[in-house]
Order: C-alpha cells, then structure tokens, then sequence
C-alpha cells in the first residue's frame, strides 16, 4: 500500500517519470509497521478512531473522523448521552489512546470508575464479528446457522488465533455491566468545570492537550480523544456567557481541525437560547442527539417492534464530511438504543408494526430532534 | 503540454439565473447564500470559486476562510478539477486564513473594531495585490466563509459586523468586484436576531436559497434552490428562480423539479 502510495506522488511532482513507477528509492517505502489497531484510514485521507459503539461506527461511515467535533444535544429525561461518553473514553482506554475529560461534576473522576470493560471474546464474540455485517434481525438467522459455524469452526480458529497478533480490533464491544479497573482508567487527563469563572481554562486545557500529543508514535497514527460532558450546564460559572461559549466551540473546532484528535461535547439543549442552539449545531462536524423514551407508551409500543427493549433514541443530524461537499444522506437517521444480551449497547434501525387502518400517524418517521419543518417552499 | 481548454460549457441553472453567461463580470455586486443546519450552501461558494478561477474566465478571488483549512478547499476544489495550490501561486487567488481569528481581548471592545479594520486591509490588500502585476482585467470576487464565524469573533457585535459589511459592499464599487457571503439563514430566523437578517437584506442584490425539500432528505435530490435577484438593494424582487439541486464530488446538478428519470 505504502509503494503504491509513494508511486503516485513520484508521478506528480516529476513530468519525466509515469505514474507508473516503482519508489524503490525513497526512503518511506519501508515495510509498514504493524499499524494501530484504533486508528483506520478511510478515502480522502481520512482518519477514523471508534466511538466505542461498533453500531455506530457503521452508521458514521468508519466512526469519528479525526480531526472532527461531535456533537451530542442531550435529553433532560434521560442521561443517554452518558452511555455515548462512556464508551467512547473507555474505547481510547482501550487502544491507549490518550484521554482529556471534562466534566461539571465536583468529582469527575467518580464518572470514570463507570466505565465499561471490554467484553471479554468468547465463541459467541467471535461469532457475532463474522456476522458483523449482517443486520441485528439476523441474530436469529445466525442461531440457526450456528450448528453450521461449529463445522468449521475448528479450521477458523487456528486462522483466528493466527490473526490475532496482527489484527486487534478497531472497535470493541463494551459490557455496561463490568466496569474497568482503576489502573486502567488513571492516566486519563479529567478537569471539573463547574463554578469555573470563564472558559480560558478550559480552553488552555485543551491546548495543552494537543500539544503534549505524540503525533505519531513509531510511524503509527496516534490519536487522542477530548470528552466534555454537559458543556452548557447550569452549574458552570460560565453558563450564562452565551457568546464565550460559542467561542469556545470555535476554538475548539479550530485547534483539533488539523489534530489527530476528535472531540465528543454533549449539551443539554434546554439551557440554549434557539439561535445559539443553531449555531452550536452549525459548528458541529457530526451532530447527534438522543432521547428518551417514556416508559408506558402505548401508541409506541403499538407501533414499534421491540419498544419494550428499547432504551432510548439516538437520531443522526449530520455527519462529518472529510474533504468532501457531498452531504451523507443515511437511509435512517434513527435509532433505537438497545441492551444486546443486557451487557452492550446496539444501535437498531427502528422497524413499524403492522400499522391498523385507523392509524396514521407514525414516531420513527417524525423528524423528533430534527430542524423546524419548512413551511413555504417553492417546489412545484 | 496542457491540452487546449475545454470549450465553453452552457450555463447551470444557477449561473443562468445569476445573469453570469459565459465568464465577464456579473450584473451584481453582493449575494447572500443562506442554507441551514439540514443542508449546507458549502458548495454553492466552491461553485463560485471554481467558476471565478475557470481559465475561460480570467477572475480572481479574495477567499476568507473562517469555517475551513485551505487543505479542505483544496481538496474539495480538486475533485472539480482546480487546483487552488496551483491558482495561488498564479497570484489569482488569495486565501486569507481566519479559522483562528478572534477579535476580543482582555483589553476590551476596542479590539472588535481594530480587529475588523486589519481585516478590511487585509482584503484590500490582497485586492491591490492582485491588480498589481499582469493584471489582464479580470474580474474578481470576495467570497466569505462564513458570516456566522464573523460574529462569533466580534463576539456577537451586530453593529460592528455590519459595518465591515458596508465597507466591504462599498469597496465592491469602488474596486469593480463582487461579494459573495455564506449565512446560515436558520441561526437569524429566531426573534433575537431577525434584525441582522433585515439588515442583511437591505444591503444585497442577490440571495440564493439552500433549503432541505419539504418532503425530507433524499439521496437523488439534495434540496431545493431558491434565487431572488432583486430590482435594488434591499428593494422589491424583480425576478425569482427555483430549482433543485444534487451536490457530487465533481460539482453540483442542478435541474428542474421533476426532471431526473
């Protein structure tokens, strides 16, 4: 890959040579180091880390892109925007990535004794990778292939186990039910920012973040993650400073631009003036935002299959575009958050009971989080 | 050996509607772009750069990048077929790099309006730069990326932002060029801020309208465009055009509703 690479660029620079020759001078073109197993490269010269959530990674198209700001507006009825924090830092915990978290809590470090651990690979992990690609109604396809993949299960272990060195995983599943263990979690950088004054330091914070960064450690993509829970919160001594806060997110914005570095903020969208609101969302790179669902829905439950296991909505506004006009149109922008086996997090595309005749009316269509509809357009 | 330019192309229907035809200098002086948080107007400003730095056109650009890195444009531009490295050396475009602006100090307001004066000079600058050797008459476009940073680095300072504005408008007679701004429409439509959109009208010649379709986003057709060219500044509509559009890599299509398959 790397000769191939080095090859067009001869071609570019130099008329003489085609675009066709082999850089068997050039001093990169040396065996490629094993390559970081948290850091994937996509088209475009993109970037991707995980976010934790394997679901998720597949509806953004690769995961984060480094170098992008994600934005997740929260619910004030349920703190789902915490399950999105928390795996995306125990991600970076895990592909010892570096971590900055911010929090309004007094403590923040209590927040980190929540993270969850990697679910340790077991048959049924293994199986469940092979059948990554595969939607989540095929679990029940893949139990019953399962005898199947025991036939051959004895040829694809030795295979496995040979592979293992080599390819560790980008994104791992995550059990909400164990958590890591402190030594894990101790280099992690975290700052409380309630009652702080004003947002220089954060800000500084954050700079001295991404400078202490090894740009790339041994010929490999590094990568570090910033985590900031709950920006706007009441609680901060800044809260009220509207115009430092966006400030903020432009600065932000612009020191992790040409970073190896992706930025997660959640915010409660209540305590936003709606054109700050706007202009939050129009800085974000990639705009997310989830909600709860209440408890005894009955027009829900009719209408959803699955509602009952269902922990809440994670709808997709924008996705970060790499070097790219071109918008990302997602055949569903909405989804539901789900337990897998009671221990991970699963992101399922919602699915419409069989509707009645009386009803017309359907939730996983109605743009929840969504901007206003339009009402004159023009279109004839 | 550059192979001979391609010929001529017929307008888009955005150029058409614009008055632009085949390269020369366009009817106006100030356009707006305004889009929202569902669908970016990004490509309508790397629609103009390329048509400006187009060798059948002749212009020059002044570009202010507040939302993106050169790279970002380059590499957009390139996959249109421009080469904004290349048209930066040529001395045909000047990229002034704003991600990091920021006018507020600990000192006070002050800097706000010394911060927009550097600016200004800095544009006029470049202007006088670009007119300066082997300037064959060409003409050449400000383009803005995008308003909303600006008000963010004037900390939210309307009247100061909208000064620049009137300079940068008044220059755009002055130096025979042409300004066109990116805003996002949605971030003014709420009550705080409807009378920066209403000053923002009074001042333009042209407004192009990004919009998501009212019957939601789909993967064929992007949205929906909106031109308003009007008879005065600020004055009554003379003519509306509306179209859709679908943004590629290579550039954007646009067609009339209906007119695909």
């Amino acid at each position: 890959m790397a000769t191939a690479a080095d090859g067009r660029l001869q071609g570019a620079r130099s008329a003489n040579t085609s675009s066709f020759s082999r850089a068997r001078s050039s001093p990169s073109a040396v065996l490629p180091s094993p390559p970081n197993p948290g850091v994937k490269l996509g088209p475009n010269g993109a970037t991707f880390v995980s976010s934790g959530i394997p679901d998720l990674d597949t509806i953004l198209g690769g995961g984060f892109l480094l170098g992008s700001l994600v934005m997740v507006m929260e619910d004030a009825d349920a703190p789902h925007h915490l399950l999105l924090l928390r795996n995306f830092m125990s991600q970076g915990v895990v592909h010892r990535q570096p971590v900055l978290f911010a929090s309004p809590l007094r403590d923040p470090r209590a927040f980190l004794g929540t993270l969850p651990s990697p679910v340790s690979s077991s048959k049924e992990h293994r199986q469940r990778d092979t059948l990554v690609d595969h939607n989540q109604q095929d679990q029940e396809k893949g139990l019953r292939i399962a005898w199947q993949y025991k036939k051959y299960f004895g040829d694809q272990q030795s295979s496995q186990n040979h592979n293992r060195d080599v390819k560790q995983e980008f994104s791992n599943d995550f059990d909400l039910r164990k958590t890591l263990e402190r030594q894990h979690v101790q280099y992690i950088e975290s700052m409380s920012i309630q009652d702080i004054p004003h947002l220089t330091i954060l800000r500084d914070r954050c700079s001295n973040f991404l400078s202490g960064l090894p740009r790339s450690d041994g010929g490999n993509l590094s990568a570090g993650r910033i985590a900031i829970q709950s920006l706007c919160a009441p609680q901060c001594g800044y809260a009220e400073m509207d115009w430092d806060l966006v400030a903020f997110i432009r600065f932000l914005r612009s020191i992790i631009r040409s970073s190896n570095v992706v930025a997660v903020v959640t915010f409660p969208t209540s305590f936003l003036l709606p054109a700050f609101l706007k202009r939050w969302q129009h800085l974000a790179d990639t705009l997310l935002s989830v909600r709860a669902i209440p408890d005894e829905d009955k027009d829900m439950a009719k209408l959803l299959t699955g509602y009952q296991d269902m922990l809440g909505l994670l709808h997709v506004h924008k996705v970060a575009q790499n070097n790219s006009q071109v918008p990302t149109v997602l055949e569903a922008s909405t989804f539901s958050l789900k337990l897998q086996k009671r221990r991970s997090l699963v992101l399922e595309r919602l699915n419409q009971a069989p509707v009645e005749a009386s009803s017309g009316t359907s939730y996983s269509t109605s743009g929840t989080c969504s901007g206003p509809s339009k009402g004159s357009s023009l279109d004839f | 050996m550059n192979p001979s330019p391609p010929p001529p192309r017929d307008p888009d229907l955005l150029e058409e509607a614009l008055g632009l035809g085949r390269g020369g200098s366009p009817p106006w002086r100030l356009a707006f772009v305004e889009d929202c948080v569902e669908t970016s107007g990004a490509f309508v400003l790397h629609h103009f750069l390329k048509r400006a730095l187009s060798t059948e056109g002749d212009g020059t650009v002044v570009f202010l990048g507040l939302a993106q890195p050169f790279s970002h444009y380059d590499r957009v531009l390139r996959k249109m077929g421009c080469n904004l490295s290349v048209q930066r050396n040529k001395n045909k475009l000047h990229f002034i790099d704003l991600l990091n602006l920021e006018f507020l100090d600990e000192k006070g307001e002050n800097d706000i309006e010394i911060g927009f004066m550097d600016l200004y000079n800095r544009i006029l600058r470049s202007i006088e730069a670009i007119r300066s050797k082997d300037y064959n008459g060409g003409w050449t476009t400000i383009i803005i990326d995008d308003l909303s940073h600006l008000e963010i680095a004037a900390h939210g300072s309307a009247k100061h932002v909208l000064d620049f504005l009137q300079y940068c408008r008044s220059l755009t007679s002055e130096m025979d060029c042409s300004l066109v701004i990116l805003n996002h429409e949605d971030i003014h439509s709420s009550d705080e801020a409807l009378q920066m959109l209403s000053h923002l009208d009074y001042i333009s010649d042209i407004l192009i309208k990004a919009e998501t379709l009212s019957t939601g986003i789909a993967a064929d057709v992007h949205g929906q465009m909106t031109v308003i060219i009007k008879d005065a500044p600020g004055g009554l509509i003379k003519k509306l055009h509306s179209f859709q559009f679908k943004v590629k890599e290579n550039g954007v299509e646009f067609f009339y509703p209906g007119s695909r398959f």
